[in-house]
């Protein structure tokens, strides 16, 4: 009899901040025939989070690697275990009031982007592809059901039905590309591929080539790159906005997280890796800042002004340095504070009725609710990148990454990108405080942790814009552990 | 030609016949029939590559359990033959849509023929008679992929809390409600008859 | 013997049969066993590749795959139910109050 337990090291301390989250999920879905369940459950995910983030934070300067492979633990997942952790409490937060106006506030709904964040933890946790699988559809099975998850609205039901056969749609690509690797190298493991690459190349190399391009389009759905953008628009239009919220920030730091440790831990020696995603930031930019320039509805520019910045982290992963891959992490933290930011004031002014955030409606907030307009303006100062918010730095750290590896035609374009974009984010700013009000404004309300969720993302975006440095130095410390 | 050969060609042409005619069909029924036939010639090739165990499971499963879901559904909705549902479109959309999957099978052809493989011994019985069987991919399964396992026991957990959520029906919720109170751009529903 | 080169052709195809089915149904339950069809094929491949290079890890990964078209069409069936029952179509064309 092998002694199983020694060679497979079942090390649970690994995997703790999954185990807090499901704990706590657990307890709300025994427990949801309960009446008072729906004022308990935020609760009890909310310590189920902190005690996930308590757990990451512990991991935070260890290596190590356990059952069997399956799960590496080092500081690049550490980090974007508290980036999903960050995430989806601040999403959390936003829903109550939004929730309870739409008479859909279910205990459910804290189930699903509980589990979501385990999937989402999977992913960055490990180096081996079936677990980032596996791990890909436990994140995204709870989010199509949140895209739907207002049932009697048409938008919603669209929006859920559309996100799930393009996710399916990705899903089967993902496995096609996972499969194509598995027969070039006889494993799933990257930390295998890499040890055997030259061997893998001279024999299988073709193999290889199917299979990265494969999964290449399967991330290129999930990131939401041109031209595998289309259902990004609809489905963030017609999802709840909180959930929209947490669809742009944490399953696209997944994303990220997973693309980087595949093409700049795995293949960084596959030739044309470079190029591809050369060609996909170019088009990601570019088209994503002129199709946002032409929409009417503040959500769907949002969701195009998305898709830009999907593009400018791929920007990151082109140049690949781990000057880069730093920057693309920085990016990715600054990232989810401002546009969960702006996403909480959306969904702020849509609990008033009828609200469908076209521009229009945005007119003479300055006068009606001045402290949102001043934060609504500071959120789109930095999504298009204005300094003395962290939205400039990101930006600021990834070109300069790039020009020092000579990408000097990428920065260019990314710079020229950013200037486009200002053009739109500051439409928002001059319908708030220029424009004339055509009916009499409704009063904003802000629910408590509506404005704790504010007062978190503002300070993010503010105070990391004031000291860069620090988080610039977190972020590599969390590249150098790159195991 | 040895019998192995026949066995592939023949479940290899009811496997891509049954999946031309899925994607074919104007009536959903008749759909899940053709994926059922051509899944059960799929596990006929399984089991010449020595997956016996996923070879039962594909039928069993597959065929037998998620499919029968599908067979399920269309029939709790009620859904019959519609020539609206017919796969037809402009024709540059015809060029467009075939090209595309076209394009990726021959790109892939050429992928797979570049490499070279020794000859693997196929048919029912192969070199290893343990290979594929129960116990050594359950071995395989509680050892070394126990993680992705346990996952798997939450993506089946977090499976059926969505679709409770997504299709129960309130009490209090009314049969049918076309609109929702924050969806101003109320339009006709088209009803198709279905 | 059959090479394995036949095997992988065969899953090529049902791939590309399974993506141009999502392309051109219009079927909402059709194009989503379309999709399922695609799993199938990346299945095969596992399959064949596991034969091939004569270890099991494709068939555990496989057992996983069918777990999670299993979940998949779990979900993806109620999301259909539920449209059906406020549209009372399962023609993708007519899913169109966004701007696909």
């Amino acid at each position: 009899m092998v002694d199983y337990v020694s060679t497979v090291n079942p090390d649970f301390s690994l995997i703790a901040p999954e185990l807090a989250l499901l704990i706590a999920a657990s307890l709300v879905m025994v427990f949801i025939p309960w009446r008072r369940m729906p004022v308990l459950a935020p609760g009890i995910i909310m310590v189920g989070f902190i005690a996930a983030f308590a757990y990451a934070l512990g991991q935070w300067g260890h290596q190590s690697s356990g059952f069997a492979g399956m799960v590496t633990c080092d500081n690049f997942g550490v980090m974007f275990k508290l980036i999903f952790i960050v995430a989806s409490v601040l999403s959390i937060l936003l829903i109550g009031q939004y929730m309870k106006s739409r008479g859909i506030d279910k205990p459910e709904f804290f189930v699903l982007i509980a589990i979501s964040a385990i999937g989402m933890m999977a992913m960055a946790n490990t180096t081996d592809l079936v677990v980032m699988f596996i791990g890909l559809e436990v994140m995204s099975l709870p989010l199509y059901v949140l895209a739907g998850f207002n049932r009697r609205s048409l938008e919603s039901n669209e929006a859920g039905i559309k996100y799930f056969l393009m996710g399916a749609f990705a899903t089967a690509f993902l496995l096609m590309g996972i499969a194509f690797i598995y027969g070039a190298s006889g494993t799933t493991n990257l930390r295998q591929v890499v040890t055997d690459f030259n061997y893998i190349a001279a024999g299988r190399g073709m193999y290889l080539y199917a299979g990265v391009a494969m999964i290449m389009i399967g991330f290129g759905f999930k990131v939401g790159a041109v031209p595998f953008h289309a259902w990004i628009p609809d489905v963030y239009h017609g999802a709840p906005t909180p959930v929209t919220a947490f669809f742009s920030v944490a399953p696209k730091a997944a994303a990220v997280a997973v693309l980087l440790r595949i093409f700049l831990y795995g293949f960084a020696d596959v030739a044309l890796v470079t190029k591809a995603f050369w060609i996909l930031a170019v088009l990601t930019m570019t088209i994503g800042n002129i199709l946002a320039l032409r929409q009417d509805n503040v959500k769907r520019m949002l969701a195009y002004s998305s898709i830009a910045h999907a593009g400018y982290i791929l920007v990151a992963i082109t140049v690949g340095t781990q000057e880069a891959i730093s920057a693309a992490i920085f990016y990715v933290v600054a990232y989810t504070f401002f546009n969960l930011g702006a996403f909480a004031i959306i969904a702020l002014l849509e609990t008033r009725m009828g609200a469908q955030s076209e521009f229009s409606e945005l007119a003479g907030l300055s006068k009606s609710a001045p402290w949102i307009a001043v934060l609504l303006a500071v959120f789109m100062f930095a999504l298009s990148g204005f300094p003395p918010t962290v939205g400039f730095f990101g930006k600021f750290y990834i070109f300069r990454a790039a020009v020092e590896s000579n990408f000097i035609t990428l920065a260019v374009i990314g710079v020229l990108n950013s200037f486009l974009s200002v053009y739109y984010y500051l439409r928002v700013v001059k319908t708030c405080y220029f424009d004339d009000v055509t009916e009499a404004q409704k009063p904003v309300f802000v629910p408590a942790t509506v404005g704790l969720a504010l007062i978190i993302t503002t300070f993010g975006t503010i105070g990391l814009g004031l000291f860069p440095q620090q988080l610039l130095d977190f972020t590599r410390q969390a590249i150098f552990a790159f195991l | 030609m040895t019998l192995d050969y026949a066995i592939f060609l023949i479940s290899a042409a009811v496997a891509v016949f049954g999946a031309t005619m899925m994607i074919m069909q104007r009536n959903p029924v008749a759909s899940v029939l053709y994926l059922i036939l051509s899944l059960v010639a799929q596990a006929v090739v399984y089991v010449q590559l020595g997956a016996l165990f996923l070879g039962a499971i594909l039928i069993v499963v597959y065929a037998g359990a998620i499919l029968v879901l599908f067979l399920f559904v269309i029939m709790l909705l009620n859904l019959r033959s519609n020539p609206e549902l017919s796969a037809s479109l402009p024709p540059l959309g015809w060029f467009t849509k075939v090209a595309v999957p076209v394009l990726m099978v021959v790109e892939l052809y050429f992928v797979v023929d570049r490499v070279i493989w020794p000859p693997v011994p196929t048919g029912i019985v192969g070199k290893n008679p343990d290979f594929g069987s129960v116990e050594t991919v359950a071995t395989m399964m509680f050892t070394d992929y126990m993680y992705p396992l346990q996952l798997t026991g939450v993506l089946l957990l977090v499976a059926v809390v969505g679709a409770v959520v997504i299709a129960r029906r309130e009490s209090a919720e009314p049969r049918k409600t076309t609109a929702s109170p924050d969806n101003r751009n109320e339009q006709p529903i088209d009803t198709v008859a279905g | 013997m059959v090479p394995i080169h036949a095997y992988l052709m065969l899953a090529m195809i049902l791939f590309g049969i399974g993506a141009f089915g999502v392309l051109v149904s219009r079927n909402v339950i059709v194009m989503f066993m379309s999709v399922e069809l695609m799993l199938n094929a990346a299945n095969l491949v596992l399959i064949a590749f596991s034969r091939a290079l004569g270890v099991v890890d494709g068939h555990v990964f496989v057992f996983l795959v069918l777990a999670v078209a299993a979940a998949e069409a779990a979900v993806g069936l109620a999301m259909i139910i539920t449209i059906y029952r406020n549209r009372e179509t399962i023609n993708i064309d007519r899913y169109n109050l966004l701007k696909w």
